[in-house]
């Protein structure tokens, strides 16, 4: 009897467990799948109001952007992957190689620089922008792509990714293998390292990639030239303009080319992206 | 035996140079471009310099003279408030529900399917670009946009509702696109913790008869809080930061009547209008109050790398 009642309890509660979840994953898609609908619906037809079905403007839609003269969006994709391609490599190359100093290496100012590190963490890019933006300004960097990719070098929260990922995974033993083997310090790096890093590297470039795709504030102080725009400022720009002017399937069109990519690489690659969360996370 | 340590440690000695070799990007790079920058911003604080019309005013070392107005100015307040609240109507319904999925993700007696799934979904609106969100948001709930158009469709009401003509029409849009951003990672985050709890104590509890309401309060709620303080802070910190969502939601303006209008918002107007010394100001008190927040996770996390 009392068995019995406790398997209906646990039955209950599964179902309200599954009845939130349902809700919450609806609630996640549903904004994209509206996004998706009216990027292939023709300007007349968004008017209208909304349809669960898909048009047929897709291509159409796509077209039109691309032929848009007030908003280079094939420059600004480009330019997105450019930048977010590079600062990725950097990231993920140079956290690291600052990692490994510090984690095989005993120095001096070991302990320093890792408080140090540790230390600059959380602070946000938003509290110097002010004197990156005159400093930037001063090195003739205004408008260029350098200010937006070799910040990426440092990045305090890669490195301690990297550096807890090597406290797992990479024995000392390895690297005075390689030592006795006649190696060089470098390019055991470059080989056996990054070989074993890879998974870390792989989620950390995935992670850097999609940050940088991202990113907003910062470009917006530095690009002025509508043919070194990014895709985050076409669309704030896009945002700022008188916006019922204009064609809402563009509108769509390009909020989609700005979010689907991401979300399909996503998807394909969850699993290890999930599971890099869980390992960057606080341990009980 | 003495010899070959010596040798060992002359060896160790030689290869540690690499340390500093390695260190070198790292710090060079932060120190041109974040380093001297915040010791830049920090100087410019201290003097009146910005544009009256074409202009220059300035630069003029007024001390905290900026500091003093900023605060005498009530825009900084309200400012303040905005982001509190609507750091607060994304935070508050993240933790709750952020508790009870990782409860049941970690239930051994719930055995839930498709877990894998359920997290890759909420997950997602993580990695989604803020602004382009913002943006569809925008568009999704503009006067004559698709939500109206569903809601009048299902008789819900009948005329269009005016999300972004609204205070909290505004505040809340800006907090449910946080909360959907942010409470997967919560999610993630507390059930790691949740798992490293020891088994044996709700096995222990359940043989006592403890309801699973008393387990998590007596049992998982305690043990978690330092990971419950960890995510408080660094959402603290990430909401200070608060800044694509509204702005473009806004339009730059936190319309109506300023009402979403972040710190970083303002910060943005400022460096915008060239008015250094406000911006400089500004960026000096929002990194004060980072650092003092950031004490609770410097120390969490070193912690973590001393397990």
């Amino acid at each position: 009897m009392e068995r019995e009642r406790g398997m209906i309890v646990l039955h209950i509660r599964r179902a309200i467990a599954y009845l939130v979840l349902v809700f919450l994953t609806i609630l996640c898609l549903f904004f994209f799948y509206v996004l998706l609908i009216n990027a292939t619906r023709a300007h007349t037809d968004i008017q209208k109001g909304f349809s669960a079905v898909p048009g047929k403007a897709f291509l159409i839609n796509f077209h039109n952007l691309m032929a848009n003269k007030n908003l280079p969006v094939l420059k600004g994709i480009f330019n997105s992957l450019f930048v977010a391609a590079v600062s990725a490599v950097l990231t993920t190359y140079f956290s690291a190689l600052t990692a490994y100093a510090i984690h095989v290496y005993e120095f001096k100012l070991k302990k320093a620089a890792f408080t140090f590190i540790m230390m600059i963490m959380t602070i946000p890019t938003q509290v110097s922008a002010l004197g990156f933006v005159n400093l930037m300004r001063k090195m003739n960097l205004i408008d260029s792509f350098i200010p937006l990719i070799l910040p990426a070098v440092a990045a305090p929260v890669v490195f301690f990714f990297m550096i807890q990922y090597m406290q797992s995974s990479l024995p000392l033993e390895i690297v005075e293998a390689a030592r006795i083997d006649g190696a060089g310090e470098f390019y055991t790096f470059n080989t056996i390292v990054m070989h074993i890093m890879k998974p870390a590297l792989a989620v950390q470039a995935i992670f850097a990639f999609v940050t940088s795709w991202n990113n907003y504030f910062i470009p917006s102080l530095i690009i002025n030239s509508a043919e070194k725009k990014t895709l985050p400022i076409l669309i704030a720009q896009l945002r700022s303009a008188d916006f019922l002017k204009f064609d809402m399937g563009q509108v769509y069109m390009l909020i989609a080319i700005s979010i689907f990519p991401v979300m399909i690489v996503y998807f394909c690659l969850s699993k290890f992206i999930v599971q890099g969360v869980a390992l960057g996370s606080v341990k009980g | 035996m003495a010899a070959s340590t010596n040798k060992k440690k002359s060896k160790v000695v030689r290869y540690n140079k690499w340390g500093y070799i390695f260190l070198i990007p790292f710090f060079l790079v932060y120190f041109v471009f974040q380093l001297i920058p915040l010791i830049s911003t920090f100087y410019n604080s201290l003097f009146e310099n910005y544009m009256s019309g074409l202009t220059q005013i300035g630069p003029r070392f007024v001390g905290l003279e900026n500091f003093k107005s900023l605060f005498q100015n009530g825009d900084l307040l309200k400012y303040t408030g905005n982001t509190i609240i609507m750091w607060l109507i994304g935070f508050i319904p993240q933790i709750i529900i952020s508790l009870l999925l990782a409860a049941w993700f970690t239930d051994l007696r719930l055995r839930l399917k498709a877990q894998g799934l359920f997290k890759t979904v909420i997950y997602m609106p993580n990695l989604i670009m803020a602004a382009a969100f913002s943006m569809l948001i925008f568009t999704l709930f503009s006067d004559n946009g698709p939500i109206n158009s569903i809601m009048i469709n299902l008789g819900l009401i009948d005329k269009p509702f005016r999300y972004l003509s609204n205070v909290w029409g505004a505040r809340g849009l800006v907090g449910l696109m946080n909360f959907m951003m942010w409470f997967g990672n919560t999610t993630i985050l507390l059930m790691a913790g949740m798992m490293g709890i020891d088994v044996g104590l709700f096995e222990a509890a359940q043989v006592d008869g403890a309801k699973p309401f008393d387990i998590f309060t007596k049992i998982t709620l305690p043990l978690l809080k330092p990971i419950l303080l960890y995510v408080l802070i660094t959402s603290m910190i990430g909401g200070l930061q608060m800044f694509d969502v509204p702005q473009v939601l806004t339009a730059g303006d936190g319309r109506p009547d300023r009402a979403a209008m972040t710190l970083i918002m303002y910060l943005n107007k400022h460096l915008y209008s060239k008015n250094y010394g406000m911006a400089g100001a500004l960026s000096v008190i929002l990194f004060v109050i980072t650092a003092v927040l950031s004490v609770f996770v410097y120390r969490s996390m070193v912690d973590r790398t001393k397990e």
